[in-house]
């Protein structure tokens, strides 16, 4: 079906079709394009990359250098070496994130799940309302509520609680809003059929619904680890207790509270900390997002 | 296609259209829409009730109508001097460019083979994984102000500059790299959610499409493309509203101040932040989040209008 040679007598700009198997003289005016801006995409990437690893001289050289010349683990270990205000070693605050991350992705994925099932395949009052409320909370920025929030979360008395960090990440209307699309596209007769057969919902939910949205779990979990492990928010606003603290918000302190020199490289260590998970993360679920897309039978 | 197929679907499944309701369904929405009003409703209605008084967080807040709303707009000399015209120049930068260069990139990608596209695709996408604003210590020493900075010594070096000129201080320069800054890292989950909408459109309707006399790569992108994938644009769109109106901290990260020397980088979001965590008035920065979400709303509901389907 898919034609991987163009067939003669036919326009030239029929040879590049969308996903092309092989490559043809025509891409070249693409990759024209796409590299220069790839090279300035990647620029700051390799420039994180170097200055995490330069030592103390090569950070404050002049004239300033981009790549590295002597690498230094110096600046990881000088960052591991430092303690937070109370004592506390960095590791506690890797390890925080690392804890309400997985939390975060576990249990959000869960129920934005069940709740896409629910609105889009069953039947009950309230559920159109529902839709149309989550529908409206696309468009909700959550910065703009902050102040409200601390007060609701104080009421609660949830301030200074470890789980502040991975409640108001739970909800997320467009994860919410994305399986539900996706759960949509899943035709009615295969869960009637399966109804047919015996299967109650929490058998459809589980054995049929999940493993055909893989793609939108895959793209909620990159959505929400970006979300918690970059975010510095939970932890300056609603936690006091500088043990419960996590290493975004940490990374934030290191250069207004150390002084600025020996601030820079360290900064930039964390820096590449804070990043490589997510690139990592990324690169396995990518394959996931993007081919499972192109190749599930869901559409 | 697809969607008189499914049209078809529905038709069939009407006769049965009036079934039982299935009350287990509550179980399903139960944690989803529980987390969902204490974190985003409740605060919302908080932030509605919250811009009709004065509160300085010590004493109750008191009930002054309308005021705080009348104040922003005919009072605020900071609002409507440089917020609104800095936060409308971000916003129309940032948003529509922003998407639109995604929507390019996602398409010049996919006329590419998988290995090459693949690794490209992850470069560009892969600013969008830093962290904003700690990665601001890092343009911090890109736009250095003295000639320690990697782009004055690059300026000087060739030519363009004689003296090191302090970016990120100065009002002129400040927007135009907040602008940069932000552009870089916002290939994200919208740029990948359209990137797999256009390798997943049918190949038959291209097929279709040259034989119906579509002409070149430009009509088959307006013509198939982009009709093919609306939800996948529409996605993109709201993700690109979101994040512009939301994530506007990069101006005082890079500037190191709130307010932004001389205003040049406040955006509404700074503004809130300012009333509210500086000068402690509660009640005028619930105001301004309330213009803040009803702004952003109205910008969706555009983009609704303009990618939604018929259900929405």
């Amino acid at each position: 079906m898919k034609t991987t040679m163009p067939k003669r007598g036919k326009s030239k700009f029929q040879a590049t079709k969308i996903n092309p198997k092989r490559f043809h003289p025509v891409q070249i005016r693409y990759l024209a394009i796409l590299l220069p801006v790839a090279l300035v995409m990647l620029l700051p990437l390799i420039f994180i990359f170097n200055h995490a690893f330069k030592p103390f001289e090569e950070l404050f050289a002049y004239p300033p250098t981009f790549f590295v010349k002597n690498a230094t683990l110096a600046n990881f270990r000088n960052l591991f070496a430092l303690t937070g205000a109370s004592g506390i070693p960095m590791s506690r605050y890797l390890f925080n994130s690392l804890v309400v991350t997985v939390l975060v992705i576990f249990i959000s994925v869960i129920i934005s799940t069940m709740a896409g099932y629910a609105l889009s395949k069953l039947h009950f009052k309230g559920k159109k309302t529902i839709n149309e409320i989550n529908t409206i909370a696309l468009m909700f920025v959550g910065v703009a509520v902050t102040i409200p929030r601390y007060l609701v979360i104080e009421k609660l008395g949830l301030i200074d609680q470890f789980f502040i960090h991975v409640l108001p990440y739970l909800a997320v209307p467009v994860g919410l809003f994305l399986v539900k699309q996706f759960i949509d596209q899943i035709p009615n007769e295969l869960i009637d059929a399966a109804r047919v057969d015996g299967a109650n919902d929490f058998q459809i939910y589980g054995q049929i619904i999940l493993p055909l949205i893989k793609p939108a779990i895959a793209t909620i979990m990159i959505l929400s680890f970006q979300t918690v492990w970059n975010s510095s928010d939970t932890s300056s606003t609603y936690i006091n207790s500088d043990s419960l603290k996590t290493f975004a918000f940490y990374m934030g302190t290191l250069t207004t509270n150390t002084n600025a020199v020996a601030g820079q490289g360290m900064a930039a260590a964390a820096s590449l900390i804070m990043f490589v998970p997510n690139l990592v993360i990324f690169i396995v679920m990518q394959s996931k997002v993007i081919d499972t897309m192109a190749h599930s039978g869901i559409k | 296609m697809k969607s008189a197929l499914g049209l078809l679907a529905s038709r069939l499944a009407a006769p049965k259209k009036v079934r039982d309701s299935h009350p287990i369904a509550y179980l399903f929405v139960f944690p989803y829409v529980l987390m969902f009003l204490i974190f985003i409703v409740v605060p919302v209605i908080a932030a509605i009730l919250l811009s009709f008084t004065y509160f300085d967080t010590v004493r109750l807040p008191s009930w002054v109508g309308f005021e705080n709303f009348i104040t922003i707009f005919t009072n605020d000399v900071e609002f409507m001097q440089y917020v609104i015209p800095n936060t409308l120049k971000y916003a129309v930068i940032v948003g529509p460019g922003g998407y639109i260069l995604s929507f390019l990139l996602a398409w010049l990608l996919a006329q590419l083979t998988p290995k090459v596209r693949t690794v490209l695709a992850l470069i560009i996408y892969s600013p969008s994984l830093t962290a904003g604003v700690t990665m601001a210590v890092l343009w911090k020493v890109i736009f250095a102000g003295d000639e320690t900075g990697y782009l004055n010594m690059f300026l000087m070096n060739i030519g363009v500059l004689n003296e090191p000129i302090a970016w990120l201080t100065s009002a002129k320069y400040l927007m135009p790299i907040m602008i940069g800054v932000t552009l870089w890292s916002s290939m994200g989950v919208g740029f990948l959610a359209m990137m797999a909408g256009i390798l997943n459109v049918n190949q038959d309707l291209y097929e279709a499409g040259y034989i119906d006399g579509i002409r070149n790569k430009f009509q088959e992108m307006i013509y198939i493309t982009i009709p093919t994938i609306k939800p996948q644009m529409l996605f993109g769109a709201v993700m690109a509203i979101v994040g512009t109106f939301g994530a506007s901290g990069i101006g005082v990260a890079l500037s190191g101040s709130n307010p932004t020397p001389q205003y040049a980088g406040q955006l509404i979001v700074n503004h809130i932040e300012y009333y509210g965590f500086t000068k402690y008035e509660m009640g005028y920065a619930a105001a301004l989040s309330v213009v803040l979400l009803l702004v952003v709303y109205a910008v969706s509901r555009f983009a609704f209008r303009l990618f939604g389907s018929k259900d929405e």
